[in-house]
């Protein structure tokens, strides 16, 4: 599990280009809810958001191994998740494309994404469908040119900065398809506001970078906007899953171990009844649990990367290091207020921040409830629950 | 504009030192350039694209491990490194001895040395190697520009700047003034698996500094209350006088 000299590498740049974004600032971007900009900026100059799309478009090439270093570092910032987010779906999401998508539309679309010109944002959960993507209502149907696109997305992160969208929409009904997966359509599109009415979510934590309610009112989408085949999009995106997976994974620890070393911190140099808090047990005993599954969740995910990018199934790994990631980094944040007694839940120590925003990795992009069910099914062979 | 650029490994300035007999305990920790030495880097890359052309070579004298550092250095920009490996200990005329038989060739406009090592805090090397080749050095340069065949060095003296024209080619020891060094972009590390980064033997240079001990500093006595007060006023000022010299 060490890391090669280059990996190393990596991660000390992404470490110091983060170190300017420091604690007040992500705390006045909480406050103020302006999206950080500047920070996009400063990674897409360093060439990082392309950092696992192919060289032949301006990106680095390397695979989910280095995007979850370089996004486990970025979330381990001061920035935590929304840092993570300001750039995440840029670094996965266009994976589809890469896969599915045509010469001419990788040229159009891939540098203008690295060189972080253009946005994107990803619109695959609705209200009405939840986990059941295949339940999904946002039609598109055949024109001319292309298709138009009527639906509603709920979540959809970054919406009001983005200028593209990644769209899953059915192009023929759930019932009159052979296997429920069957009949759904990926589209990568502007996300014009003429059609599209973008609408912010107020949401719990992480603050600066938007979810979005976003209602699509006969979107016309060119043929040539369409990623792989009609009918397969469920199956284009599937293999975006398992890296995001990977991602997220990374993200939840990167904030864990930032909680843990400030609860740690803390608890050698707060002193109460004439010692360090960290001198009793009850106060150690929590903190070194964290770092043991920090640990544990770490190694699973570099174990479900290493296999994604030597082109074996990690279906397992991928959803095995979310879940235990999104519960270490949760366990880890919660600890950290805890042992901050009062001071936990004050801003200006942070942690009661880094606990919002690490509650995203538990809920998204997939419940903990639904992994247990797919390990239940595809480990255990037991009879599928859902 | 060619220039060379002499780095050296040290340990994160972060680290906690441990004495091991007559070194440092070095399980464990990490080694970085040495910070002045990346402000060199920064100068001579800044150098090199005002100038519109040339190279930014690195050169270090260090154990096998410091190609890692000189792969950084290549990150951030220069465009071939040289590690010239060889037991460094700490007697700087040694090292600057090593160095100068390289450089002797060399006919790059520009050698730049950190002021000093973060490590032993020397400040000898840059000279040293200036001496030995019989080349101008300005140390302490916080910003510098080349004209034509002279470089301008602005040095940051009590309460103003110092400015010395010096003919190249020229030794010039960095301080951090103005060269904040730029982070490695991605394309940076990537292209730098590609630049050419040769190994050869130093050749062997007798040390002739020895270190017989290192040992922790005493721990720091606890402080002591005078009083309290305006009161306490006059035997402070006693203490200050006599005691710590201080006044
Ligand atoms: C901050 C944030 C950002 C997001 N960003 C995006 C985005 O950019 N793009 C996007 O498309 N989506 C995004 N999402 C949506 C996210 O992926 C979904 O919220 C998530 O997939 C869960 O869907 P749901 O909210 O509809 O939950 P539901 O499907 O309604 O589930 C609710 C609860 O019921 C449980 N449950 C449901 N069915 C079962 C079952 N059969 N067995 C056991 N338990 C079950 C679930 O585990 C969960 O606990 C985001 C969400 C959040 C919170």
């Amino acid at each position: 599990m060490d890391l090669t000299p280059e990996q190393q590498s990596i991660r000390d740049a992404v470490q110091k280009l983060c170190v300017p974004f420091d604690d007040d600032y992500w705390l006045e971007r909480d406050r103020s809810e302006e999206f950080p900009f500047d920070f996009h900026r400063a990674i897409a100059d360093g060439g990082w958001l392309g950092i696992a799309m192919p060289e032949q478009y301006g990106g680095g090439g390397l695979g989910v191994t280095e995007a979850a270093l370089m996004m486990h570092t970025v979330a381990n910032s001061a920035g935590a998740m929304s840092a993570a987010s300001a750039i995440h779906i840029n670094i996965f999401g266009p994976h589809a494309i890469v896969v599915f998508g045509t010469d001419e539309q990788k040229q159009r679309w891939l540098p203008p994404l690295i060189r972080g010109e253009t946005k994107s944002c990803f619109g695959v959960t609705e209200a009405d469908a939840g986990l059941d993507t295949t339940s999904i209502a946002t039609t598109a149907r055949r024109t001319d040119e292309g298709y138009e696109i009527h639906g509603k997305k709920v979540w959809t992160s970054t919406a009001q900065e983005a200028d593209k969208i990644m769209l899953l929409a059915r192009t023929t009904p759930k019932e009159e398809c052979e296997r429920h997966t069957d009949g759904m359509t990926l589209f990568y599109t502007d996300l014009d506001r003429d059609y599209c009415d973008v609408t912010t979510i107020p949401k719990m934590g992480r603050a600066s970078v938007d979810s979005c309610e976003v209602f699509v009112d006969g979107l016309p989408v060119p043929a040539e906007d369409r990623v792989g085949e009609e009918g397969q999009g469920f199956a284009c995106l599937l293999h975006s899953l398992n890296p995001e997976r990977i991602l997220i994974a990374a993200e939840a620890i990167g904030i864990g171990r930032n909680a843990l070393a400030r609860a740690t911190e803390y608890a050698k140099t707060r002193v109460v009844f004439d010692r360090p808090i960290g001198q009793n047990q009850a106060i150690q005993h929590p903190l070194a649990q964290s770092w043991m599954e920090l640990e544990a969740a770490w190694m699973m995910t570099m174990r479900a990367a290493s296999l994604y990018d030597s082109g074996e199934p990690c279906g397992l790994e991928a959803n095995a290091a979310k879940y235990l990631a999104g519960e270490a980094g949760f366990q880890a944040c919660t600890r950290a207020v805890m042992t901050h007694g009062g001071m936990g839940y004050a801003k200006e120590f942070h942690v009661e921040r880094l606990l919002r925003e690490v509650m995203i990795a538990r809920l998204a992009p997939v419940s903990p409830e639904l992994i247990l069910c797919h390990i239940a099914e595809k480990a255990l062979g037991l009879p599928k629950s859902y | 504009m060619n220039v060379t650029v002499c780095v050296k490994r040290v340990p994160d300035t972060e680290t906690r030192v441990r004495i091991d007999g007559t070194g440092i305990e070095t399980t464990g920790v990490k080694f970085i350039v040495s910070p002045y030495d990346e402000f060199a880097v920064e100068a001579a890359l800044r150098t090199k694209e005002a100038a519109g052309d040339g190279a930014v070579s690195l050169l270090s004298l260090g154990d096998a491990s410091t190609a890692e550092s000189l792969r950084a250095g290549l990150a951030m920009g220069a465009d071939s490194a040289l590690l010239l490996t060889a037991d460094v200990g700490l007697d700087g005329l040694a090292t600057a001895k090593a160095l100068a038989n390289e450089l002797q060739g060399s006919d790059d406009a520009l050698i730049l040395f950190g002021v000093k090592a973060a490590d032993d805090d020397q400040q000898q090397v840059g000279p040293m190697v200036a001496t030995l080749l019989n080349r101008p050095c300005v140390t302490g340069v916080a910003s510098f520009e080349v004209q034509g065949d002279m470089a301008v060095c602005h040095r940051e003296v009590e309460g103003g700047v110092e400015v010395i024209e010096v003919d190249l080619p020229a030794v010039l020891t960095i301080t951090k003034g103005e060269y904040e060094p730029r982070y490695a972009s991605l394309k940076g590390i990537m292209a730098a698996k590609r630049k050419p980064l040769e190994e050869k033997e130093a050749t062997s240079v007798p040390e002739r500094l020895r270190v017989d001990r290192l040992s922790e500093p005493p721990a720091r006595a606890a402080g002591r209350i005078v009083g309290e007060g305006p009161d306490a006023v006059p035997e402070l000022l006693r203490l200050l006088r006599e005691e710590a010299n201080a006044l």
